[in-house]
């Protein structure tokens, strides 16, 4: 089993060192930074840190104006609350205009757990992903989560990174290559391809292991940048595998199972399965034991992978 | 333009037109010709609706053609109904949603004071505007970074879309209320260039919080069938009207 490592942490780690080499890079939070990790940034760099109180529609105004005067800032808070609480100001204030403004969420998806339905966002990413000109990245480990926030550092325009609160097994090294608008193939395979994102990548790999032992080779793809989305990876899985089933922490609708959907109606219909949340809120409960109830385990992947094999012609 | 666009919002426009000017004409450090000229003093108009007036006031400084104005909403012209910041030199925030020009502002400011640049942000709010939480949590945030070089306006005509303040949601104490949230609070005649010279020349001295000038204003100044109507508040006049109301402009 491979090291298990907080994505969190890693962010808030990344975002002091970029701190170091980058003055323009400022950070805000309201009033979460003990919990989004943003506190490293703001001990070595107070002058530079704003924390906004819990006020998450005026953080994202302020992050704007920085952002139109020259400054690079990475705004934090649960992806509850960032889109949930402040749609509007995340639409006018920082995607209709392209302002350098990120958004680095943490919580998202079911496994913030015990916390319940308030707090699990699972509509996050239909809500940021409808938004012209938003980058929209889902880290599947530590390693994915620092180059990602990288990228955002010294790409220009909105970005929108998302990631959860459990510690995840690492699925990548420390040579791993990022890049941007690519997917990742963490697996080769023939017969059909998983496409997940984020907590489900490892738990998509897990599957495929234990699917090749029963002699069905998986294809796995890390899609973690959501949009804009690696149609040619998803084509080729297509035409290549003949069939697809996506994974992620997110409800069904609106997220990482739509995309793919879209792409493939439109260059290669393909049958499809969707590892999601069905159109319905969560509760309390341990994150594995919630990801179980929900079906987002390598189980519930595989399920999904026998159930598209049959449909294959 | 108004007229000639067909639809659009005069009496919002019509109230801030001393507050715009003076700004523009002499209170505002600014090159028309290097609108992204690092130094230059900020004006965000976060009552989006006053696009017409912003536009005329850019297009009289020089920031683009005047001819251009009569674009004004027309398909293919940068002049939109509500302002957007990528198209128009000049104009520095995208707007319409009201509430949001505020929070942007305190941002603009505090990278002022992060560069050590020693720009002034200019913000113009619509006092109905200022049913927005969003503005109150702004204020607040704005009293306690302490960014003394960031100016609120609130274009106080007493009207918004229903009706009147008073009526719809009433935001009496107002100016007790800036000064509860820590802001230096200054109340003017908002027709009176002299008094908003004055005011803004007052308020440059203040150190360690935020200002905010409430003019008192009447909506749809200027032309008499339009003065504290709230029917123009979102409506355009028609050939008629326009004739009359640019006849008694003059
Ligand atoms: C968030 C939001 N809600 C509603 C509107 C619709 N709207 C446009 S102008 C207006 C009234 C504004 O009143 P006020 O701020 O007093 O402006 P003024 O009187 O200066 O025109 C309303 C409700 C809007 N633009 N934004
Ligand atoms: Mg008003």
């Amino acid at each position: 089993m491979s090291e298990i490592v907080s994505l969190r942490e890693t962010y808030g780690k990344t975002l002091a060192e970029l701190g170091r080499e980058n003055p323009d890079i400022v950070v805000l939070d309201a009033d979460l930074s003990k919990s989004t990790m943003t506190h490293f940034f703001a001990s070595e760099f107070p002058g530079r840190f704003f924390d906004c109180g819990i006020a998450e529609q005026n953080m994202v105004g302020i992050a704007a104006g920085l952002a139109a005067s020259g400054k690079t800032p990475f705004a934090s808070t649960f992806a509850v609350f960032v889109p949930g609480r402040c749609f509007d100001q995340v639409r006018m204030s920082v995607a209709q205009p392209g302002f350098n403004v990120k958004l680095v969420v943490t919580h998202g998806g079911i496994s913030v757990g015990e916390d319940g339905t308030s707090h699990q966002s699972i509509e996050d990413l239909a809500l940021i992903g409808a938004l012209p000109g938003f980058t929209v990245i889902v880290p599947a480990d530590a390693v994915e989560t620092d180059r990602a926030v990288r990228a955002a550092a010294s790409c220009c325009g909105p970005f929108y990174i998302r990631l959860g609160r459990p510690k995840l097994p690492l699925v990548f090294g420390e040579d791993y290559h990022f890049r941007l608008g690519k997917a990742a193939t963490m697996k080769p395979g023939q017969d059909v391809t998983i496409i997940a994102i984020g907590i489900m990548v490892s738990a998509a790999l897990e599957a495929a292991e234990k699917l090749g032992h029963q002699g069905i080779d998986c294809r796995v793809l890390n899609m973690s940048t959501l949009k804009p989305i690696d149609e040619e990876a998803i084509i080729k899985a297509a035409r290549e595998t003949g069939a697809i089933v996506t994974a992620e922490e997110h409800l069904e609708h609106g997220g990482l199972g739509s995309e793919v959907a879209q792409v493939t109606a439109k260059h290669q219909p393909v049958p499809l399965e969707f590892v999601a949340i069905k159109d319905t809120y969560a509760r309390s409960g341990k994150d594995g034991e919630l990801l179980k109830k929900y079906g987002l385990t390598a189980d519930g992947i595989e399920a999904a992978v026998r159930s598209v094999m049959a449909r294959k012609k | 333009m108004i007229g000639e666009a067909g639809s659009g919002h005069p009496g919002g426009s019509l109230s801030a037109v001393e507050i715009v000017t003076d700004l523009y004409f002499r209170v505002l450090r600014h090159k028309p010709l290097d609108p992204c000229w690092p130094e230059r003093d900020r004006f965000i108009l976060s009552k989006g609706h006053a696009a017409p007036l912003l536009y005329a006031a850019l297009a009289e400084c020089g920031y683009f053609p005047v001819e251009e104005l009569l674009t004004l909403r027309k398909l293919e012209s940068r002049l939109q109904g509500h302002t957007d910041c990528r198209l128009i030199p000049g104009v520095e925030m995208t707007a319409g949603a009201l509430g949001q020009g505020l929070s942007f502002a305190v941002g603009v400011a505090l990278a002022g004071r992060l560069d050590s640049m020693d720009y002034r942000v200019y913000v113009l709010l619509g006092d109905g505007e200022c049913d927005e939480g969003q503005v109150w949590e702004a204020a607040m945030a704005a009293a306690h970074f302490k960014v003394d070089n960031l100016v609120a306006i609130v274009d106080n005509n007493g009207l918004q879309l229903d009706g009147w303040n008073r009526d719809i949601m009433n935001l009496a104490p107002f100016a007790e209320k800036w000064r509860a949230f820590g802001w230096h609070t200054v109340s003017v005649d908002g027709h009176d260039l002299a008094r908003l010279d004055a005011a803004f020349e007052q308020v440059r001295s203040v150190k360690g919080q935020p200002s905010v000038i409430i003019a008192r204003t009447v909506k749809g100044k200027g032309v008499s069938f339009m003065e504290n109507q709230v029917d123009f508040h979102g409506k355009a006049p028609n050939a008629a009207e326009v004739a009359m109301a640019l006849k008694e402009l003059e």
